[in-house]
């Protein structure tokens, strides 16, 4: 065998192996769609219609994931779920993903999507409640599972005991509670219990109940507003599994892209969430839910997902005043590098991830939501 | 139904006992109409009963304007009458043939389906908590000292409350019950929750029904020299339907309660545990709606303990059944 018959043997098998080894890319690359699923903590409605819009618009497909999203219920606890392995990221406030973390969940909170909080206290405008102060002496109606911490936080800021100054009464989730007369003042958040209200027939005008007719304590004026819907995420597995990592910065950058979409393109993400499964109230109501779940994340000032240290701070003053949490959570309780990757990686797609001309528009507002 | 009207005379014995058992057989169809029939009219009279005593308490309630008045044992201790807390009964039932708002479907077309998804998820439960029940009380009957280690915990497990177990079965289900040829699914993790409430009447009734043959009667099977097997299927399961049945209608209801808690506590959407959780949400809006939802609900019920008692009638038969129970 001469050695130009070896080169060209050489050359051959060296041809083969590429062509192979290129194949083998190929498979690779069609099987690279890896299987990612997100608890939620409720039933689908438009506070997650971020979630759904990625899934049904393929925004997932384009960074390789397939996304499960798993309905939350009345006993799931999401940062359980996750801790648990039941599934691989969650959505939970922050105080009840930080609460059972400090009893030994080993989470951290990746991306906070929601910048303030939407939580209310309403009550009829003859009732004469315009701040937490007002509420000495009055039926003060929430719902329990950890929702009061920005009430009983808003009670004490203006020197009130929450044991002893006011009554507190266990509340359903809707606002029967409200229109009986059984409290004075009802918890309800601004993107649910209160358009229910507003989509209730007033029986003494026979028409639906007015914004004028009631008062509404913002907490987020007060001072006393807890941070709410994160994604959180498996702590050690970060740590210890790159693919892990990789996958959530793909996640939490196709989930914000998700948002930045139902910023933009409202009826569409409407309609993505209704198809999704039927909703809790109809398609009206999630209409105004979705307005005001836009408007409560956006503007982003420091992008879309980026933690606001301040109301962070703001959040573990109250937890820990509050005796929600024992001690101020140490530095892993939330981590924005990965939220930083997926918005630079946004950013360089072009899409705008502080929406600082985001406005509320104007819902109309039909009798029972529908 | 075959024809008895070739009523000639015959002196044949053999055609004169089929003429007669023909007529029994016909009498005994003509009697169970008539109870069906008797049954329909006593439950349709008993709900316009009902109906009109929840008409009449909210008219009298209204009349007095019960608001006005805090003394008032009507709308303070009793229910306050007006159409939030207790909509009409024509508005509760008309809400069976509304479409709600984003559907395309009339109300009862709705519940139906979603009865028919909490029904399989029942149905599912209830089985496994049969054959479970049945091989604990097996178990219990044929080793007298097991029962008196097991017993206890068997009852101790119907002390736990749903909504504590529930949360687990779920996880375990996503996470390790991956073991089973196919991909196990939410609603599944709701049928264990109904197979938990399931077991337990069948264990405690199949033990009682299992022990309850006569001394004589199993010392007769003995002197057949009949061995365990035999004498388990002719004697002491026989004697233990009743006993059985009398706890599968506890069963057949117990895992349909179990199946729309699980649903609620899980959050699995379909059926009517979902149904009865955003009608709830929804009660300031629609409070007819959900009377309604736990009206369909209640149906399923009656439903699933009609079909163990058909069940019932025809594995055990009529007369055996009244003798016993």
């Amino acid at each position: 065998m001469n050695r130009q018959k070896i080169w060209r043997l050489l050359a051959v098998l060296l041809a083969l192996v590429v062509v192979a080894a290129g194949c083998g890319n190929d498979d690779d690359e069609v099987q690279e769609i890896q299987d990612v699923s997100l608890q939620l903590q409720w039933v689908p409605q438009s506070q997650f219609a971020g979630f759904f819009a990625a899934r049904d618009l393929g925004f997932y497909e384009d960074v390789g994931l397939n996304v499960t999203i798993i309905d939350g219920g009345l006993d799931i606890v999401p940062a359980t779920v996750l801790d648990s392995g039941g599934a691989d990221f969650a959505i939970s406030w922050v105080p009840r993903g930080l609460v059972p973390r400090e009893e030994g969940l080993n989470i951290t909170n990746i991306a906070q999507v929601f910048q303030r909080s939407g939580t209310l206290q309403v009550s009829f405008v003859d009732a004469g409640i315009t701040g937490p102060a007002d509420l000495e002496g009055k039926l003060v109606g929430n719902w329990g599972f950890g929702n009061e911490f920005e009430l009983l936080a808003g009670l004490v800021s203006v020197g009130l005991d929450p044991q002893s100054d006011v009554t507190l009464v266990q509340q359903d989730f809707n606002m029967t509670a409200l229109v009986n007369g059984d409290v004075d003042a009802a918890q309800a958040m601004i993107y649910n219990e209160y358009a229910q209200v507003l989509e209730t027939i007033n029986p003494d005008t026979g028409e639906l109940f007015q914004p004028e007719d009631f008062s509404v304590i913002d907490w987020n004026d007060v001072g006393t507003a807890m941070l709410q819907d994160a994604i959180w995420a498996d702590a050690d597995k970060l740590e210890t599994d790159d693919n892990y990592r990789d996958i959530a910065v793909r996640f939490v950058e196709a989930s914000l892209r998700g948002w930045i979409h139902c910023r933009d393109n409202f009826q569409q993400c409407v309609d993505i969430v209704v198809a999704a499964s039927p909703p809790f109230g109809g398609p009206a109501h999630q209409a105004w839910m979705m307005n005001e779940i836009n408007a409560l994340i956006w503007p982003s000032p420091g992008g879309v997902g980026i933690m606001d240290q301040a109301l962070y701070d703001q959040t573990i003053d109250v937890a820990t005043s509050q005796g929600i949490l024992q001690a101020p959570p140490d530095a892993g309780a939330f981590r924005t590098d990965i939220a930083e990757e997926a918005v630079a990686n946004l950013e360089a797609a072009g899409v705008d991830v502080y929406g600082n001309d985001f406005a509320r528009r104007t819902v109309e507002v039909k009798e029972g939501g529908n | 139904m075959p024809k008895i009207d070739t009523m000639a005379e015959t002196d044949d014995p053999l055609v004169r006992e089929h003429r007669l058992k023909q007529q029994a057989a016909h009498e005994e169809r003509r009697d169970a109409v008539v109870r069906i029939v008797r049954q329909t009219v006593t439950f349709v009279l008993f709900m316009a009963l009902l109906a009109g005593l929840y008409t009449g308490y909210k008219a009298f309630g209204q009349a007095i304007d019960d608001r006005q008045h805090e003394w008032a044992v009507v709308g303070s201790v009793l229910p306050r009458t007006d159409d939030l807390n207790m909509p009409p009964v024509s508005e509760i039932f008309g809400q069976f043939g509304e479409t709600p708002g984003g559907r395309d479907q009339i109300y009862v077309k709705i519940l139906f389906d979603e009865a028919l998804f909490t029904l399989r998820e029942a149905f599912a439960g209830f089985m496994v908590g049969l054959v479970i029940g049945m091989a604990i009380a097996l178990a219990l009957a044929q080793w007298r000292r097991l029962e008196q280690g097991l017993l206890p915990y068997v009852i101790a497990s119907q002390t736990i409350p749903l909504i504590a177990i529930a949360p687990i079965i779920v996880i375990w289900g996503r996470k390790n019950f991956d073991v089973f040829p196919w991909e196990w699914q939410d609603w599944m993790s709701v049928s264990i929750i109904a197979t938990y409430l399931t077991f337990f009447p069948v264990a405690v009734n199949g033990l009682r029904g299992l022990q309850s043959p006569r001394p004589e009667n199993q010392e007769l099977m003995e002197s057949y020299a009949a061995n365990w097997l035999q004498t388990l299927w002719r004697l002491r399961l026989p004697a233990s339907l009743p006993y059985l049945f009398a706890a599968l209608k506890i069963a057949a209801t117990a895992s349909i309660v179990g199946a729309i808690v699980g649903e609620i506590s899980a959050g699995v959407e379909g059926g009517l545990g979902r149904r009865i959780l955003r009608e709830a949400f929804n009660y300031t809006t629609g409070p007819d709606r959900l009377f309604a939802s736990v009206l369909g609900a209640a149906v399923l019920g009656i439903f699933v303990f009609l079909v163990v008692t058909g069940v019932e009638r025809v594995v055990v038969g009529n007369q055996n059944r009244e003798s016993t129970t």
